[in-house]
């Protein structure tokens, strides 16, 4: 389902984070948020989930999130915090099922669907030999694929990622991306990530969002967004960036004062 | 990734199974099989009565349809159900109660270290009882709906709202142990107070005093019905809300992402918690350490999840509990003991215990 914002703001304490942003990210689309910190990216993929304020329209499909309860906001919205509490006495398969708090009653249990969907994604995310692990056992890497799990076991057609990859290694944010990358591709799901990787944003996203000071001052491909005269504005940086042939673009930092 | 293949049919199925509703109703059974027991072996110790043997025998006599030769008089028959039986009764409700309240308090401030006592709740509770006492005892005790668990109820819930807005000040969202201090500073608070409306009112001393030390020695059958509703609202309350206390434990940000109304479950669990803690305070006084013994040798030896702590901890609390009131009648016998004291007894260092299990986890 699409994506829709208009005139979204997100406030704290009177203080604007997010300025009227106007954005459409169709289905199956992978939109990026790149920016500085405290460019609002995160508040931006909060306001969307309905966990801080907004005003403005946030609308995915037909449905406006100001007029859904959590509980159906959970069905449309999976988000993922940059740093996500892993109870380290849970197991694996029971962590995948919180995924399925919205469509379970408040006072009931799980149905035998709720139970497949979980076994289905847990085999699929290759966590199955996890599934009786305790959190606090498993590698960087794994706790990665155990969340992406549960936010896909509330089968939303939006996904909000917050610095999916910020604790895991190259060869496992890689990973980790691909995974989304194929997920969203299957299901046509709506991702949108914020990220600091800017290369990896260029590489996996469709589209940059490059937000500064809560306002959206760059947009569109990688080579549009990704460019040195953008970074050296916004990020204050001096960078070089190479388009290399098959498209990818690469964002290398240069010393400052010239020393080469 | 490097674990590529599917797993085998069998290994999934046995990770499924975790919650299935076939193994939680074995807990149950389990459950009740447990609080039966002893509670029968409660009924059979004591000074005076029957031969022990005698009352297992002597209760299924009273079952209908069962007829057995017991060979117990009408005079040890009552000791049996006038006296013990309600003391059981009462040890189970109060027992049950602490430790769900405990297990649902530690779920709802995501703090293993808290209990009705350590967050200040028993005290202010029993501050509100001891208030209704001086204020004229003699002229409500007859009233329709007896005002002590209600006044222990307001003061409760007065120590539970210092409490977690003191913690929330200094820091109860970064470390576990803001919360028990500011716990500790709010009974010190309610204790002081209450030890000044007692010097005013030097004639119900005696009275409260007997009571704070654990009143299960005087139970009756009238106080069972006094604290059965309250102990059945409560606790109807926090098990259905159990596997929502679960959800919390990712934080309430995320838990609110998953479709939790964060505040509200913390509401009405911590309101459910207190009106049963105070229940329990106002008919048998204070008895520390249950809340948080229970739920932890609960988690012990199940695991974590909320979902089994919260209804295990109910059964074992009542057991644990029947069973810590007989040493307090036969050791020390024609004394008691009371049964705060033999609580503290195995609290105090089961408490110490956790504190350096969690260091040595962190």
């Amino acid at each position: 389902m699409n994506l829709l914002l208009s005139g979204f703001r997100v406030e704290f304490d009177g203080c604007p984070v997010v300025v009227g942003l106007d954005e459409r990210v169709a289905a199956g689309e992978w939109l990026c948020v790149i920016g500085p910190n405290g460019a609002g990216k995160s508040s931006l993929l909060r306001g969307i989930a309905g966990l801080v304020p907004s005003s403005g329209t946030a609308q995915i499909g037909e449905r406006h999130i100001s007029d859904c309860t959590a509980r159906e906001t959970a069905r449309l919205v999976a988000y993922v915090p940059q740093d996500p509490i892993l109870p380290d006495d849970m197991s694996v398969y029971d962590y995948v099922m919180l995924g399925r708090n919205p469509y379970v009653h408040p006072f009931g249990r799980e149905s035998s669907r709720d139970r497949d969907v979980v076994s289905r994604l847990v085999a699929e995310l290759e966590l199955a030999v996890y599934a009786r692990r305790m959190l606090g056992t498993l590698s960087g890497g794994e706790r990665q694929r155990v969340v992406v799990a549960r936010a896909l076991a509330q089968e939303s057609p939006v996904l909000l990622l917050d610095e999916p990859t910020s604790a895991l290694d190259i060869g496992h944010q890689q990973r980790a991306l691909e995974l989304v990358d194929s997920i969203r591709r299957e299901r046509s799901i709506t991702v949108v990530s914020a990220m600091h990787d800017l290369t990896l944003a260029g590489l996996y996203a469709d589209r940059l969002l490059l937000l500064h000071q809560g306002v959206a001052v760059a947009r569109g491909g990688a080579r549009q967004v990704l460019r040195s005269e953008t970074l050296a504005e916004f990020y204050g940086i001096s960078a070089r960036v190479i388009h290399e042939q098959d498209g990818t673009v690469v964002v290398v930092p240069q010393r400052m004062g010239g020393a080469s | 990734m490097s674990t590529g293949r599917p797993e085998p049919v069998e290994r999934r199925k046995q990770s499924e199974s975790l919650a299935t509703p076939a193994r939680s109703v074995l807990w149950w059974v389990g459950g009740v099989a447990l609080v039966l027991i002893s509670a029968v072996v409660g009924a059979a110790i004591g000074p005076a009565g029957p031969a022990w043997w005698r009352v297992p025998l002597a209760l299924f006599d009273r079952l209908p349809l069962i007829g057995v030769e017991s060979g117990v008089t009408d005079a040890q028959w009552n000791i049996v159900w006038q006296i013990r039986a309600p003391r059981v009764v009462l040890a189970a409700l109060v027992g049950a109660m602490l430790s769900i309240a405990g297990a649902s308090y530690q779920g709802a401030f995501r703090n293993p270290l808290v209990d009705p006592y350590l967050l200040g709740v028993a005290a202010g509770a029993g501050l509100g009882a001891t208030v209704a006492f001086v204020l004229n005892r003699e002229a409500t005790q007859h009233w329709v709906i007896d005002p002590v668990p209600l006044a222990a109820f307001v003061g409760g819930l007065i120590a539970v709202a210092l409490t977690y807005a003191v913690g929330t000040a200094f820091g109860a969202n970064r470390s576990t142990t803001a919360l028990v201090l500011a716990g500790v500073a709010v009974t010190s608070l309610a204790t002081a107070i209450q030890t000044f409306v007692l010097q005013r009112n030097n004639d119900v001393v005696r009275q409260v005093y007997s009571w704070i030390l654990g009143r299960l020695t005087t139970a009756s059958w009238g106080d069972v019905r006094l604290v059965l509703p309250y102990v059945a609202v409560s606790s109807v309350v926090l098990l259905l809300h159990r596997r929502l206390i679960d959800v919390l434990r990712v934080g309430d940000d995320e838990a609110r992402a998953l479709g939790v109304n964060v505040d509200r479950v913390r509401l009405v669990v911590v309101l459910a918690a207190t009106l049963g803690t105070s229940a329990a305070v106002a008919v048998s006084g204070l008895i520390g350490f249950v809340g948080i013994i229970v739920p932890h040798t609960v988690r012990l030896l199940l695991g974590a999840s909320y979902r089994r702590v919260i209804p295990l901890s109910m059964f074992l609390g009542a057991a644990f509990l029947i069973a810590a009131d007989i040493p307090g009648r036969v050791l020390t016998s024609p004394s008691e003991t009371p049964i705060g004291v033999v609580t503290a007894f195995f609290g105090a260092p089961f408490f110490l215990l956790i504190l350096r299990l969690r260091d040595q986890r962190a």
